[in-house]
């Protein structure tokens, strides 16, 4: 390592480790909806993605009204467009739920054609409300540039928004789920659905405001990305992949399998990364994965789920 | 890469037994060379008043967002020759197909437009894999293509007409002109991964190594569509390059640049150098966060020359006031007027007499919004490199601008 002082590779060690952890908290956010979803209800939703892109626009929506109309709420809009996208998506998720998905549970394939589709349809709607282009809200200053601790680190605004977002949606999902009365009514609906409803537990209600829940945060981590990058009628396919590899590897069933997978697949892909080319680390990262899943099918956290 | 120069070699010898072949027809059209001639028309719909012409560019799909503005300019031009007479005294008419962003689907629509619809020149494709796919197509029907976006060379088709630069046309002198300009001796190659920007990256390194006697310190691919640029940001960081040369395309670009700036490299630090912004992905980016970074392409839309003051106004006119206009819609834009012109010359709808004469390499456009242009006998243009330094507002200030560049789609020692 010649060449640079002491400092400057405190600095950079410094700064990668936040680029860890800073695509730890985006893989979290983006596979947490999906967790529930898929983890709770063992509903495939292919449209997770599009979920995402419906906060994405609320967000890009509430900012372009927020700069016409009242221009000196511009600093203060984004917290609030976070909470209209989680609410945006939580109710089209709602009505997915009650038009679409609830007539499928029975045939598990069926649901991954028929979200599939419903994917597709939203990205054509997305397409000719707001155009072919990519579009990204204005972001209020305070969002943007770095802070910087010593001359040499900067550690960027925007991923600590993130990171912030993330946390705090986590610790709120796990006191949902494991808490509070609601989250008990979830949970026996999963371990055993007939059961649940022999207790005078409304399972109907409770999938329907699982997969609401779990669109909407969807809708708010496609909120939150629009700090990162921008938003198309197609941008909801760029995160599936992701989302659901975290998803698997972690374990179907298990929050907790979710948040190790993201830690686990978001280090060793900014460290490659680092090393060798963007390319190449995502390969390794991927290669790696399969053999791991080759030895343990069910991820790291084994399903809890009796069938 | 011998395969290249073999076929290349082949094109050549082709070309001159074309050329033989083209003499007596040239002068006995050349004695028919009013307006309302009968042409050659060889069963292309042509008719009395008509012709008829494809367009065929994405309306649907990732890459409709690149390739709208290519075809509402390929339309505006065509408009416009309606209004001035037409062709030979014939109207334009249009059959628009879309290509969907699915290659093979460019290869379905092109046969459809050159065997049933029998259009006698098609406005098209976008990105190189759509053109691959269609390339066939057009060599087999004998069809004829003006393709808009500057691209990685290497390719020189009898049935194609490259109105965008070639890969060392828009490069060579932009690295010049930042090595003369900023002194700049280490850099930083960033791409997306496909062809293209491996392409383009191969061909700076070589000019940054052996010309510019600079170093390479970092070459990095990302995949497509990938978003998270902090290590790469690092790495960079680690390496303090005098510039970082840029060619990330998509939905990847906008991540690039906002986490660029979000870790504090902005123009005041650092120069940077893209050959993959125009002013349609400055729409995406936003201004604010490429402000005083560099492009280097061939057309701006802020070029103030009386053509493209007309040429913007009429654009907005048709289009809306919002739309903008990128380098490749310009090119898009040349399409129609070079096939007019090669079509006038040749006084025929007659696809190997409109490519004989656009071989002659004397066809050229003074009314460019660009400004002058003259087609080679290689197929592709030559015009001018333009480095253009961008504002807040989304617009580019052009600080250099080149003198007309040869194309060189097979250049050696590039390879």
């Amino acid at each position: 390592m010649g060449g640079y002082s002491y400092d400057e590779l405190g600095a950079i060690f410094a700064m990668q480790g936040f680029a860890g952890i800073s695509l730890f908290s985006v893989l979290l956010l983006m596979a947490l909806g999906l967790a529930i979803i898929f983890g709770q209800m063992g509903v495939i939703n292919m449209a997770h993605g599009e979920f995402m892109a419906a906060g994405a626009y609320t967000t890009y929506l509430i900012s372009s009204l927020t700069e016409t109309y009242i221009p000196g709420f511009m600093p203060y809009y984004f917290v609030f467009s976070i909470v209209a996208a989680f609410l945006v998506a939580g109710v089209l998720g709602y009505l997915a739920e009650f038009i679409l998905i609830r007539h499928l549970y029975k045939r598990p394939l069926d649901t991954l054609l028929a979200t599939w589709g419903l994917s597709l349809i939203m990205q054509q709607s997305f397409r000719s409300i707001f155009g072919a282009r990519e579009v990204s809200p204005t972001l209020p200053d305070w969002l943007m540039g770095s802070v910087q601790p010593t001359d040499m680190i900067d550690i960027p605004i925007n991923g600590m928004f993130v990171l912030g977002l993330t946390v705090f949606t986590t610790l709120a999902v796990f006191y949902l789920m494991f808490k509070s009365s609601w989250g008990l009514r979830v949970r026996a609906t999963t371990q055993n659905r007939v059961m649940s409803g022999a207790v005078g537990i409304n399972t109907k209600k409770i999938d329907r405001y699982t997969f609401a829940l779990g669109c909407g945060i969807a809708g708010m981590a496609g909120a939150a990305f629009t700090t990162i990058a921008s938003t198309g009628p197609t941008t909801g396919t760029l995160y599936i992949v992701d989302t659901f590899m975290v998803v698997v590897f972690g374990g179907a069933a298990s929050l907790f399998g979710t948040i190790a997978s993201a830690f686990s697949i978001a280090q060793a892909q900014s460290i490659l990364e680092f090393f060798i080319s963007g390319s190449m680390a995502k390969v390794f990262t991927l290669l790696t994965l399969v053999i791991i899943l080759m030895f343990k099918p069910e991820g790291l956290f084994a399903s809890k789920v009796r069938r | 890469m011998s395969d290249k120069s073999d076929s290349r070699r082949l094109w050549g010898r082709r070309k001159v037994v074309r050329a033989i072949s083209a003499l007596p027809l040239g002068i006995i059209l050349a004695s028919q060379l009013s307006l309302a001639a009968p042409a050659t028309t060889t069963g292309q719909a042509v008719t009395d008043d008509t012709v008829t012409v494809g367009i065929l560019h994405s309306l649907t799909g990732t890459m409709a967002i690149s390739e709208t503005g290519a075809q509402e300019a390929e339309k505006l031009a065509i408009k416009q020759i309606n209004e001035m007479g037409g062709i030979l005294g014939r109207q334009i008419k249009v059959i628009q197909e879309d290509g969907a962003s699915d290659w093979p689907t460019f290869a379905e629509k092109s046969r459809k437009l050159l065997v049933n619809d029998k259009v006698a020149a098609v406005f098209g494709c976008w990105t190189s894999a759509s053109r691959k796919a269609a390339l066939p197509v057009f060599e087999k029907e004998n069809g004829l293509l003006y393709y808009p976006t500057f691209y990685e060379g290497l390719e020189q088709s009898k049935n194609v007409i490259y109105t965008g630069q070639e890969a060392t046309q828009q490069i060579l002198d932009g690295l010049n002109w930042v090595a003369k300009e900023k002194g700049a001796k280490t850099f930083y190659l960033i791409g997306s991964d496909y062809i293209w920007p491996r392409t383009s990256m191969k061909i700076a390194r070589k000019h940054i190594e052996n010309v510019l006697g600079g170093k390479v310190v970092g070459e990095e691919y990302k995949p497509l569509g990938d978003t998270q640029f902090g290590s790469v940001i690092n790495k960079i960081r680690l390496k303090k390059p005098d510039v970082i040369y840029a060619a990330v395309v998509g939905g990847s670009n906008v991540a690039w640049f906002k986490q660029l700036k979000a870790a504090g490299i902005t123009s005041k630090k650092q120069t940077l150098l893209t050959i993959s912004v125009t002013e349609d992905e400055v729409l995406g980016i936003g201004g604010e966060n490429l402000e005083g970074f560099y492009s280097i392409m061939k057309y701006f839309q802020s070029q103030d020359n009386p053509n493209n003051v007309a040429f913007v106004k009429a654009f907005k006119e048709m289009w809306g006031d919002d739309s903008v206009i990128g380098d490749v819609t310009q090119a898009a834009y040349l399409g129609p007027w070079l096939w007019k012109a090669a079509v006038e010359k040749a006084g025929t709808f007659d696809v190997d007499a409109v490519v004989a004469a656009s071989e002659e390499g004397d066809i050229e456009l003074t009314t460019a919004p660009e400004g002058y242009v003259k087609l080679h006998p290689n197929h592709h243009l030559w015009s001018k490199a333009r480095v253009g330094m961008w504002k807040k507002d989304g617009q580019a200030e052009v600080v250099y601008t080149s003198e007309l560049i040869e194309p060189d789609p097979f250049p050696e020692g590039y390879q």
